[in-house]
């Protein structure tokens, strides 16, 4: 079993057994985080640029972190303090990147589609950390690999997803994740914040926030990203928090032994009170350390030699 | 390669000559060691950690002491990760124990070019000083790429390079023989 193509660029078009694959991957990555030295000698003497063309801490640490730890020399380029600002095109900048010797592109970028021009641009393998609304397969996929560590299998496991799911590319990745993994998925928002069919991508909608909550396994809760948001699209950032903020009391509608993830950077008392965020059941802070064993496992498997 | 397309050449052990070959570098395990103090065993994935945890069984019963067992995959450690075409799956690492100034046993089924064994030395290095780390195999079979030797050896087994040494084991094959394909 290997990875099918030479990029990650989404979920939506990714196979089940390649999901699993990351997976079983990014655990056995994991041990090497629990080591006093964590470092293994895997990916010497290949090189990781990271370019992100939007502001990014814990994903690009994230990337850095895991590409260190397997050896690999890592170098980034955010788009404030390059050739970007003096107009240089996407294409351009991956074709100097490339000429450069990175061995793979880590790329964070504002529009829909950008890694799919890169990976066509270049040889090495293209990661996607985040395109426009559309795809964060890391993400998900580090989300996926939480859930399963915690629930023992994805299999029927009821995750709702309540926010800003319009602008959300973490929904959009993993609505298509988890329900390639067998679980069952619902979303939750004012209407405003709910894309128009998202029904045909399999799930339910809800726009009472303790309908979505009831005998829910999961219930991750989005970010209201106002940095994405030209219309207003709810009255007041109270109002929203009055109905749509997970608070331990809302929380005791779901299962219980539910799950409380958020991708981050947590908006606090807007979409989550404190009580919910630093609450036992709340797994925010290991989405994160997850996060590096699941982006090692994703550097490690797309760097295949040229044999 | 492939072993289904290969026949079977010559049976070297079969379950009753693998028994004994364990049994015995378990006494030579313990006499070398006098004793089980410090002592610990790391078997390498796969073949490696069924029988890590026979010596174990066996030197209990000997000693009536019971020495630790560990599990090690090299994958990350290979020398070879850049030229393959694919990236080979990884196995579990379980090593429960500090290995900080252990006498650690390493064990695997064959020792061949010595390659695994180098990697085997690097990934333990990593995860402590040990105060020595000493070779059990089952079976040796020569054409050694490295300056490397088995302290503890089964069976020495001479061979052609093309041929294959395959140890089936009741954990991992679900049966128990020592055979040479060619």
């Amino acid at each position: 079993m290997k990875l099918q193509n030479k990029d990650l660029l989404g979920l939506a078009t990714i196979k089940t057994e390649e999901i699993e694959l990351i997976l079983d991957t990014a655990a056995r990555m994991k041990e090497i985080l629990s080591r006093p030295i964590k470092k293994v000698p895997a990916l010497r003497g290949r090189t990781v640029v990271n370019v992100f063309y939007e502001p990014s801490t814990r994903t690009r640490v994230s990337f850095e972190l895991a590409a260190k730890y397997l050896s690999a020399d890592c170098i980034n380029i955010s788009a404030s303090a390059s050739s970007v600002v003096k107009g240089e095109s996407l294409k351009d900048t991956a074709r100097t990147i490339e000429a450069l010797g990175a061995d793979a592109v880590v790329l964070r970028h504002p529009l829909a589609g950008a890694p799919q021009l890169l990976a066509g641009t270049i040889a090495a393998p293209v990661v996607n950390a985040g395109d426009g609304a559309h795809e964060h397969p890391t993400q998900a996929l580090l989300d996926l690999f939480t859930v399963k560590e915690k629930k023992g299998s994805l299999k029927g496991i009821k995750l709702t997803i309540i926010g800003d799911i319009l602008h959300s590319r973490v929904a959009r990745s993993n609505i298509w994740g988890f329900l390639k993994m067998g679980a069952t998925v619902s979303v939750c928002g004012p209407a405003t914040l709910i894309p128009k069919d998202v029904e045909r991508m399999g799930v339910s909608v809800h726009h009472r926030m303790e309908e979505a909550l009831k005998e829910a396994d999961v219930v991750m809760m989005l970010r209201i990203q106002l940095e994405r948001q030209k219309a207003a699209l709810f009255p007041s950032l109270r109002e929203y928090s009055r109905l749509y903020c997970l608070t331990p009391e809302r929380l005791s509608l779901a299962k219980p032994d539910a799950l409380v993830m958020h991708p981050g950077p947590v908006n606090r008392g807007v979409e989550i009170s404190a009580g919910a965020a630093e609450h036992q059941r709340a797994v925010i802070n290991e989405q994160v350390t997850n996060g590096v064993a699941v982006r090692m496992a994703i550097l490690y498997l797309l760097s295949g030699g040229e044999g | 390669m492939n072993e289904n397309v290969l026949r079977q050449k010559a049976r070297i052990l079969d379950a009753e000559g693998i028994r004994r070959a364990l049994v015995r570098i378990a006494h030579e395990i313990v006499e070398r060691n006098k004793g089980t103090d410090n002592l610990a065993l790391i078997g390498i994935q796969r073949r490696g950690v069924p029988l890590a945890g026979r010596l174990s069984r066996y030197i209990q019963e000997i000693e009536g002491s019971s020495v630790p067992v560990g599990i090690l995959d090299i994958t990350l450690y290979r020398d070879d990760l850049t030229v393959l075409s694919h990236q080979p799956l990884l196995r579990k690492t379980d090593v429960p124990f500090p290995v900080e100034n252990k006498k650690i046993v390493l064990v695997d089924d064959v020792i061949f070019t010595g390659r695994t064994v180098r990697a085997a030395l690097d990934a333990i290095i990593d995860l402590g000083r040990p105060k020595l780390i000493q070779l059990a195999v089952l079976i040796d079979r020569g054409h050694r790429e490295l300056p490397i030797r088995a302290d503890y050896v089964g069976k020495n087994v001479p061979t052609a390079r093309r041929e294959v040494v395959a140890v089936r084991l009741q954990e991992t094959d679900g049966e128990e023989r020592v055979v040479i394909l060619e």
